[in-house]
């Protein structure tokens, strides 16, 4: 029974990227038809490119706001699990964490709204584009790296950096060689699940970006009105192959920390 | 010069007050045991004392110099950790190194210390291991290891056996002042357990609500405990409450005793302390530091019997009956007890 339900669940997760995914291979022009085994999607992909300097800045984008988002996420997790009670904790915690509840239309909307507001008044940003998605994506990235660093420091026995402390390590030092060392892995984890966020987000992009910041899920989700060819197909085998690749490194290299 | 001498040292949390006013000087080479429950203060004395807390008066020092304003980093002692704070991602070797690589000391001699450490607490073999591939028994010894590696004057220990179990809670009490006797270190333990306070220190200082209520050798505080709370924490002793009768004595109405301490009374004193096993029975005894009473209830405690005598006044006694006195009495049964004059001990507060 639950054999049959785990692949049940199996089938309704997979049957549709393994569909896509088999599509890509086809000679047909017409995405979901088969006609025959054929490379020529691929062929297409790579001589495409719109599609490929738009995966490229996605790419970039992806890094850079999840480097910011363990940046600011990181201190925010340490300052919300380790600084005890302040004055407004609970209020910052509550905001801190907000983008993860907030409708994505919202998110985008006030975003986009802050970035007008802030060009009006300073000057910048001059014109929106790759720098607004990728600080767009950092807030969003910020709050999933907050609270998987303050969990993870929540589970950890704060007398360890009283001992370090007490064997003669300044503040920097026990952070450096104890808590470090031992968030690591919510980092990375973090880092991976701010990067994976913004690599799909087509809805905040899509209100904060302008003409230089087309991300690939916008360039895909443009394609839709010309009419989709195979190229999209494989597109997704390409961003698929990378996904296995890099979740495979990062939970053996999560394994390897862990030990 | 004492090694450690605490001045008038307070410390409040959001208007509650953990510790009040505390003075106490640790000698050089001493054991002292913090004896108190929860929320007596012990624990925010410690932490004081390594630098984790700032008092809000007082002072501390050590050989004469001030501690307040040093760093915990900077002071010159080192304190083991009642959750042992093993580094998990460090071996047994980097766990015990880490405080000499922090002081700068050369690869070799550390490797020298550290080994010599281990092979202290008995874990020479073990320096590759990981924390989590300890018991828990290895893992204080770790955690001990760690602590002296630095060779510190002054050694805190925050309840150091309280994880252990109870056959390895003893064993490991007389290692520790093995220890302690070993390397000429003043020792300052934290517990809540009187037993581990007794066995182990040269002087015991209770405290109760922040304060510190009596300081002595294991023994005195034993067997003159100084006021109620004392007696009632150290081997839960009768604390006999009655009114004075003019003659250095009590006259103790629940109890239906009129009560003679071998010391007359203090002025205002109104209880006196008598411990179980200073109660005996004596068919037909009466006068002055007698009672009778019914056995309400007998506990089984190995080496004696707890009796629960309801005296006539209404009062309940703690009675210790021996094994070598035979069976002890069945509930119901009525009971003459007295006791010596001696074995009264009048209670300040």
């Amino acid at each position: 029974m639950t054999r049959i339900g785990l692949w049940l669940g199996l089938g309704f997760l997979w049957l549709p990227v393994l569909l896509l995914a088999g599509y890509a291979f086809s000679d047909s022009r017409v995405p979901f038809q088969w006609g025959g085994f054929s490379l020529r999607w691929f062929a297409a992909l790579a001589a495409n490119d719109r599609l490929r300097e738009a995966a490229w800045l996605s790419l970039r984008i992806a890094a850079g706001s999840a480097t910011l988002a363990v940046l600011l996420g990181g201190a925010t997790g340490w300052v919300l699990a380790r600084r005890g009670p302040f004055a407004g904790r609970a209020i910052f915690g509550a905001l801190a964490g907000a983008p993860l509840v907030l409708p994505e239309v919202v998110t985008g909307l006030s975003l986009l709204l802050g970035f007008v507001l802030l060009q009006a008044a300073t000057g910048w940003p001059a014109e929106r584009g790759a720098t607004t998605v990728l600080l767009a994506h950092a807030t969003t990235g910020l709050a999933y790296v907050a609270v998987v660093v303050q969990a993870r420091l929540a589970g950890m026995d704060a007398s360890l950096e009283d001992a370090a402390r007490d064997l003669g390590a300044t503040p920097w030092v026990a952070f450096r060689t104890i808590t470090l060392p031992l968030i690591l892995p919510s980092l990375l984890a973090g880092w991976l699940l701010a990067f994976t966020l913004s690599l799909d987000d087509v809805v905040v992009a899509s209100f904060v970006s302008g003409p230089a910041g087309t991300t690939l899920p916008m360039v895909v989700f443009s394609m839709l009105r010309l009419g989709l060819t195979p190229e999209v197909n494989a597109l997704a085998v390409v961003i698929l192959a990378l996904a296995l690749l890099v979740g495979g490194v990062a939970g053996w290299a999560l394994r390897r920390v862990g030990n | 010069m004492s090694l450690l001498e605490i001045a008038g040292l307070s410390k409040h949390f959001g208007g509650i007050a953990a510790l009040e006013a505390l003075d106490l000087r640790v000698e050089p080479g001493e054991f002292l045991a913090l004896l108190g429950g929860s929320g007596s203060g012990k624990s925010t004395l410690l932490r004081l004392v390594a630098g984790f807390e700032q008092p809000d008066a007082g002072s501390i020092r050590m050989e004469g110099r001030d501690l307040v304003p040093v760093p915990p980093h900077a002071r010159p002692l080192n304190m083991m950790f009642q959750s042992y704070a093993l580094f998990p991602h460090l071996s047994v070797q980097g766990n015990v190194a880490y405080g000499l690589k922090r002081d700068g000391v050369p690869r070799a001699e550390r490797d020298a210390r550290v080994a010599e450490a281990l092979e202290m607490v008995g874990l020479a073999g073990f320096a590759s291991r990981m924390p989590h591939r300890l018991s828990g028994g290895q893992r204080q010894r770790v955690a001990l290891a760690r602590a002296l590696v630095k060779r510190p004057r002054l050694l805190l220990l925050d309840e150091p056996l309280g994880a252990l179990d109870a056959n390895l809670r003893e064993r490991t009490g007389f290692e520790l002042r093995a220890l302690q006797r070993r390397t000429g270190a003043s020792f300052i333990m934290v517990t809540h357990d009187q037993n581990e306070a007794l066995a182990l220190a040269d002087r015991v200082a209770v405290l109760e609500a922040g304060r510190l209520v009596q300081l002595g050798p294991p023994r005195a505080v034993y067997e003159r405990p100084a006021t109620r709370f004392v007696a009632n924490f150290l081997g839960a002793a009768n604390v006999l409450e009655g009114q004075p009768d003019g003659a250095g004595g009590l006259d103790c109405p629940t109890l239906g005793a009129s009560l003679r301490p071998a010391e007359p009374m203090p002025p205002g004193a109104t209880a006196c302390a008598l411990r179980p096993e200073r109660i005996l029975a004596q068919p037909g005894a009466s006068g002055p530091n007698t009672a009778r009473g019914v056995v309400e209830d007998v506990a089984f405690r190995g080496d004696d019997s707890l009796l629960l005598v309801r005296a006539a006044g209404g009062a309940l006694l703690r009675v210790s009956h021996a094994e070598e006195d035979g069976p002890p009495p069945p509930p119901g049964t009525a009971l003459d007890l007295r006791w010596e004059a001696a074995a009264l001990v009048p209670l300040a507060g």
